[in-house]
């Protein structure tokens, strides 16, 4: 009788284990996403208020650094061990993961309409039918500025390239801080933050991100030359021995107060309202001479979609259906300022610089970077190539016409325009 | 001469001989074979497909391997990547293994104080994950807060300095460096070991003669040691051309500026996984790997038929 009940006792407890495994199984998240950054945020604020709704799913952040995100994705899909929840990079990068029935469709999710087409596009298919990722947020390029430097010489923020090179000038007589704040060790800053920051006034948004896939335009061409150009003469304004300067380096430098601009992405506020300690401001990319109409970088950058090989789907979809609601929309764009929400639901965005930076949506116009619809998807890879030659431009290695045609040339390797 | 054989192992059945060889060779050809041998050929059968947009395999034959070494776009990088493979070969073999060697030859003095000190101290970077040498190195020649501009002004070499890592024309020889002062302990201490192994008799010998020390070490104990030198050089060159993290580390995959850092195990890494919006392409990939593997199987191959083979073994 008593070894009976230990083996009754035993038994339940098995039970008891295997039911706990099973809860946790069927209620749990994993998100796949590039935004360390952003970790804590995720953890003690988004994710709590989706707890709010239900209780019952445990979600878990799982971070990898932004620039090893896809390798590591994509090694997690095939192998079978990536989370429910896949952060979405916009166009190819995503497109390629639906392709290979790694992402699901999303088109049965009601939430999808709170959406303008124009933040779809990011992560739809080339005909449009299909959507496949929710979209969370895009970022804003510009140029960060320590009001006290500009204050100490009389700036007011420059509405032109010549006022631009003006104050320049004058940041680099008074000697007190870098006049501008960006290194080209990681590459990166110099195409993200110099020529698809700066670019879009020249080649006048998507009117040339249009043509250039249509092949009525070209990397060689006048406009994109003169970016180049542009971009040549930051060097001796930039910090010195800035071809070792990584991004995290001018981060430190602009934090510290020691940088007086800072080319910027929208992304960076959070960094800067954490570790700064002096009033920022922000102006949209000087418009070259001669030029009335302003252009902005608008980059619908974040979405989440849905592994094709979650065993939970069911609370998946449930998690994709809150990022579609309002409530997200307002939690997303004030938790983490700069990141600025897709939807079309009415936001406030409490950060000022944030809703600063918002705010030229409504006097210039929208568009995102040139390189990453549909001319990213050979090999050479022309995002991979871009950084490279604008960080060559800035380091003096290269010529602007020398880049110009060396994109070029890769590009039409492999891409043939539609006709 | 017919090899020595046991009369144990004479007497055994057949039958109890290849079971016990089995018992004793099967684990590590198992192990061997599950963990070396099998993924080595299912490399070089991946690098004979290529994939569609879908995810399909398709079976091509050798074409990878000619789009590797005929084709501009891969080409280029490839041999790029593998003649800053031989550069970074090159620093090694110039400085970390002579550097190793001297060490060497001055711990194995006699009447040297501290010697375990030394010898711990010079060995502790080898131990060191390769993620905070690299971090540390990036903060000691950053041009903003870095301590190596400061501390060549203090010898009034300030004009000396420059972004070393940043530069096309120096990045690769600092971090070639970086992993120089690294690992100079390992040749360090294999070649200690065999100078220890030098009986005294033959130093002393020399001593009565009438030898100083440099030309004891010069004349006695390096011939000796040379086996010991040409292991240590075929393991730097294995070592050099499997070499990543610490490029990874300091410049990321892409290796800049403009590729000037970038080597074999980069150049695999961007191919087989990819980087930022550049898609993995796992079959290319794999060619390259199996490329890395032919360039090290030539180099040890000729390391064990011309070098090895004409190295004469002291027994002592």
């Amino acid at each position: 009788m008593k070894i009976g009940l230990a083996w009754m006792r035993c038994g339940a407890a098995v039970v008891a284990l295997a039911a706990g495994l099973a809860a946790a199984h069927a209620g749990s998240l994993k998100i796949e996403s590039w935004r360390n950054d952003d970790a804590d945020i995720w953890n003690n604020t988004i994710i709590p208020t989706f707890n709010k709704h239900y209780p019952d799913i445990k979600v878990e952040f799982s971070a990898t650094q932004p620039a090893e995100y896809n390798a590591a994705l994509n090694a997690k899909l095939d192998g079978g061990t990536a989370g429910d929840l896949i952060t979405c990079r916009p166009f190819d990068a995503s497109l390629q993961l639906y392709q290979k029935h790694q992402l699901d469709g999303l088109d049965d999710l009601a939430g999808l309409a709170n959406f303008p087409d124009v933040a779809k596009a990011a992560w739809s298919t080339d005909d449009g039918k299909v959507t496949f990722c929710m979209p969370m947020a895009s970022v804003i390029h510009g140029f960060m500025y320590n009001e006290d430097a500009f204050k100490k010489i009389g700036a007011k923020p420059p509405k032109t390239m010549a006022e631009f090179h003006d104050i320049l000038d004058k940041l680099k007589k008074d000697g007190t801080y870098t006049p501008i704040d960006m290194g080209t060790a990681d590459q990166w800053e110099a195409a993200t933050m110099g020529f698809q920051n700066i670019g879009p006034n020249y080649w006048k948004g998507e009117t040339g991100r249009e043509a250039l896939i249509s092949g009525k335009e070209k990397y060689t061409d006048p406009d994109y030359i003169a970016v180049w150009k542009e971009l040549a003469t930051w060097a001796p304004y930039m910090g010195n021995g800035f071809q070792a300067q990584k991004s995290a380096d001018s981060q430190n430098l602009f934090s510290l107060g020691k940088a007086a601009i800072y080319p910027a992405g929208s992304w960076d506020i959070s960094t800067f309202r954490k570790d700064a300690q002096f009033p920022i401001g922000a102006f949209p990319p000087p418009l070259p001479a001669g030029d009335t109409e302003c252009y902005i970088s608008d980059h619908t950058d974040i979405g989440m979609g849905l592994n094709a090989a979650s065993k939970n789907k069911e609370d998946a979809k449930k998690f994709l259906e809150w990022l579609s609601t309002p409530e997200f929309a307002d939690l997303y764009a004030n938790a983490l300022p700069g990141f600025f929400p897709l939807s079309k639901a009415k936001v406030t965005i409490k950060d000022p610089l944030a809703a600063d930076m918002l705010g030229w949506r409504a006097t210039c116009k929208s568009t995102i970077r040139n390189s990453y619809q549909i001319l990213n998807r050979g090999t050479p890879n022309l995002e991979n190539e871009l950084w490279n030659v604008s960080a060559q431009v800035i380091n003096g290695a290269m010529t602007p016409e020398a880049a110009g045609q060396q994109v070029q040339t890769d590009l039409d390797k492999w891409y043939k325009p539609a006709k | 001469m017919a090899e020595p054989m046991s009369q144990v192992v004479a007497s055994m059945p057949r039958g109890r001989f290849l079971a016990l060889m089995a018992l004793f060779l099967g684990p590590s050809v198992a192990v061997y074979t599950l963990f070396s041998i099998y993924p080595l050929i299912a490399t070089m059968a991946l690098a004979t497909y290529t994939t569609d947009s879908a995810g399909a395999y398709a079976f091509v034959g050798l074409a990878n391997f000619v789009t590797l070494l005929a084709d501009s776009v891969w080409s280029k990088p490839f041999w790029n990547a593998a003649w800053n493979n031989l550069i970074f070969f090159a620093v090694h073999m110039a400085v970390q293994n002579p550097i190793g060697i001297a060490l060497a030859g001055l711990l194995s003095l006699p009447g040297i104080r501290f010697k375990s000190l030394y010898r711990t101290a010079i060995f502790l970077p080898t131990m060191l994950s390769v993620v905070i040498v690299g971090f540390s190195w990036n903060l000691i020649l950053s041009p903003l807060w870095g301590v190596a501009e400061g501390a060549l002004k203090s010898v009034g070499l300030g004009g000396w300095f420059a972004p070393w890592l940043g530069l096309p024309s120096t990045a690769l020889a600092t971090l070639a460096l970086i992993s120089v002062w690294q690992f100079v302990g390992i040749p360090m201490m294999l070649i200690y070991a065999a100078l220890l192994n030098i009986p005294d008799e033959l130093v002393d010998a020399a001593r009565v003669d009438g030898l100083g020390n440099f030309r004891i070490f010069w004349h006695i104990k390096l011939p000796l040691v040379l086996p010991t030198i040409g292991l240590v050089s075929v393991l730097t060159f294995v070592g050099n051309f499997n070499a990543f993290d610490l490029i990874y580390s300091v410049k990321g995959a892409l290796a800049g500026p403009n590729f000037a850092s970038d080597i074999l195990g980069t150049f695999f890494y961007r191919t087989f996984f990819g980087y930022q919006l550049q898609l993995g392409n796992p079959t290319m990939g794999a060619a390259v790997a199996t490329v890395m593997f032919f360039i090290i199987l030539v180099g040890v191959c000729f390391y064990l038929f011309v070098i090895q083979r004409r190295m004469r073994r002291y027994a002592f």
